[in-house]
């Protein structure tokens, strides 16, 4: 079902946790769905410094959390707003086709960080809404088919 | 999984919040044998070994097709009446009211499909609960797109149908009600008898799918009054491929597939002769051990439930608290996915299965949690364990040792709750 790479982010998720002073807050998903993603960055001279996340869902959705933290570390602002979901996807070797559709937000969670960063209210509140960026899953299901 | 795997993740967790590690990881890091707990018997269970016995010959030796004239199919033939003796002594019905399927969901389209056509002149209503398995629902739904009038009755947050409910929808001209008798997900166990009664005052015919008691609590046909039961061997330590549809006398159901005359013409196709005679020795066994009124999975199923509710903060049981399977737990974990959960406990040597809509394989978790009233971020946080007559109190305290540490884990790496 899922990759080694999955297994291994999810079994031993890296950058968990929540950043004392974040920069720039992103959430995304909501809890009727099943997955919400939670990213806080430190941001000094354009670098993401630190990156820390907290995810509500399944393996794919806690694998692609830890997968985008540890590939945007240390990175400048431009090259995190590069990452897509499907880059997070491919370096975990792939996921299962209805986790794309449905878990596969870590991207969209850290964008949403960067934002919060560049708009400079870091507020620990920031909701998001809709899963999926989608106000239903008529899309996602007719993926799935 | 590999090994590697389960040791990072025991880093892992010390990195977050060294709890105090199961002692059973530690003996993994060792190299050895890790303990393996099967609790999973509502999706299946294993096959018996005397089952499996008792079937080898009718691969090897007495192959014959029981149609044949012939002694090797006329062995073939006595030994398919035999089995059919033995499941309909588990149902206390007459061996000529059992019908051999492929298994329960065939025995489910078969029961609703044909009696509905066969009585379309007459009646044109069917009665069902929110809370059956796929194999009616989607059935009825499909009769519902075919022309018929649909009632799906609600249930309550126990999971229980309430006689009043199916009495305020019953209807002159409602032809059949389809109520199961326990619940997959939850364990509820409906009042068969009482509903079943209601049904017949306005002389509707009453199905059952007992495919999750039909083995574990005692079911008989005539204490519960039903017209219609389907049943299916591997959920009772039986071969997969195979079940039954008990259908009383006179009542009018008919073939399902288009063939020969097997089952009294009522199911096309050769027999599955071995799979009868493993159906019918675990049904055999079934009646042993029901005979035997042991208590010990029904004390198993407390005090797993009990140790969870007690260990665990801001965690339900779902399903009735005493009307349920013996060795059932459906238990909900808020802040946290059910799939997660599995998976973690996988690791640990234990099988589950959750509602979740990760494991639903569908965007929705479980109707059956939903029909419960339960919110959608309750039921995505679903794990349903299902013991086994060879489980044991060792296994129930191993859940309780690594089930604990895995949901306080989950949740510090959880938004929600916090």
């Amino acid at each position: 079902m899922y990759s080694q790479k999955v297994m291994d982010h999810f079994m031993n998720p890296r950058n968990v946790g929540k950043i004392e002073l974040p920069d720039g807050v992103g959430e995304v998903g909501n809890p009727t769905c099943g997955d919400i993603m939670h990213i806080e960055i430190e941001v000094q001279d354009d670098l993401i410094k630190d990156i820390k996340f907290r995810t509500f869902g399944c393996a794919a959705a806690i694998a692609t959390s830890s997968m985008v933290t540890e590939m945007v570390k240390g990175k400048s602002l431009e090259e995190a707003e590069m990452i897509t979901n499907r880059t997070v996807a491919e370096a975990l070797d792939g996921l299962p086709p209805l986790k794309m559709h449905c878990s596969n937000l870590a991207a969209d969670a850290l964008h949403e960080a960067i934002k919060n960063y560049r708009s400079g209210d870091a507020s620990p509140t920031c909701f998001s809404k809709g899963c999926c960026k989608q106000e239903d899953h008529s899309s996602c299901e007719k993926a799935e088919e | 999984m590999g090994t590697s795997c389960r040791c990072k993740w025991l880093q892992a967790v010390r990195r977050i919040e060294r709890p105090a590690r199961p002692r059973q990881m530690e003996s993994k890091k060792g190299g050895h044998q890790m303990r393996t707990v099967y609790m999973d018997h509502s999706a299946t269970t294993p096959v018996d070994p005397v089952v499996l016995n008792a079937m080898i010959p009718y691969y090897t030796d007495i192959y014959g097709n029981s149609s044949s004239v012939h002694s090797q199919g006329q062995k073939a033939a006595r030994a398919l009446e035999n089995a059919r003796e033995q499941v309909a002594s588990l149902l206390g019905a007459s061996p000529g009211e059992i019908i051999f399927t492929a298994g329960g969901t065939e025995a489910d389209n078969q029961a609703l499909i044909t009696y509905m056509n066969n009585n379309r002149e007459k009646r044109r209503h069917i009665i069902t609960s929110a809370i059956e398995h796929h194999a009616i629902l989607h059935t009825c739904e499909h009769l519902a797109k075919q022309g018929f009038d649909l009632t799906v009755l609600p249930v309550n947050s126990e999971g229980t149908v309430e006689p009043q409910t199916l009495r305020t929808a019953l209807r002159p001209d409602t032809a059949l009600v389809s109520i199961m008798h326990a619940n997959n997900e939850v364990g509820t166990i409906q009042d068969i008898k009482e509903l079943a009664a209601i049904s017949h005052e306005v002389g509707a015919v009453f199905h059952t799918d007992a495919v999750q008691s039909v083995g574990k609590i005692p079911v008989n046909v005539k204490d519960l009054g039903v017209d219609l039961l389907s049943a299916s061997s591997h959920k009772l330590y039986g071969p997969k491929g195979i079940g039954c549809l008990y259908a009383k006398k006179g009542v009018r159901i008919g073939s399902y597939l288009y063939g020969g005359g097997h089952e009294r013409n009522l199911r096309a196709g050769t027999v599955n002769v071995p799979g009868a005679v493993g159906f019918g020795k675990a049904a055999e066994l079934a009646q042993q051990r029901l005979n035997q009124n042991d208590s010990t999975l029904w004390e198993l199923g407390q005090r797993l439930r009990r140790g969870i509710i007690e260990a665990i903060p801001n965690t339900r049981l779902t399903g009735h608290p005493i009307n349920r399977l013996p060795g059932s737990v459906s238990v909900c974990f808020e802040y946290v996915e059910g799939e997660s959960i599995l998976l973690m406990l996988d690791s640990y040597g234990i099988m589950a299965s959750s509602g979740s809509a990760c494991t639903s394989g569908s965007l929705e978790p479980s109707h059956v949690l939903l029909a419960l009233g339960l919110s959608h971020e309750i039921a995505h946080g679903s794990v349903r364990l299902t013991m086994g007559k060879d489980n044991t109190i060792e296994d129930v305290d191993y859940v309780l040792e690594v089930l604990p540490p895995i949901i306080k884990n989950l949740r510090m790496m959880s938004p929600l709750g916090q």
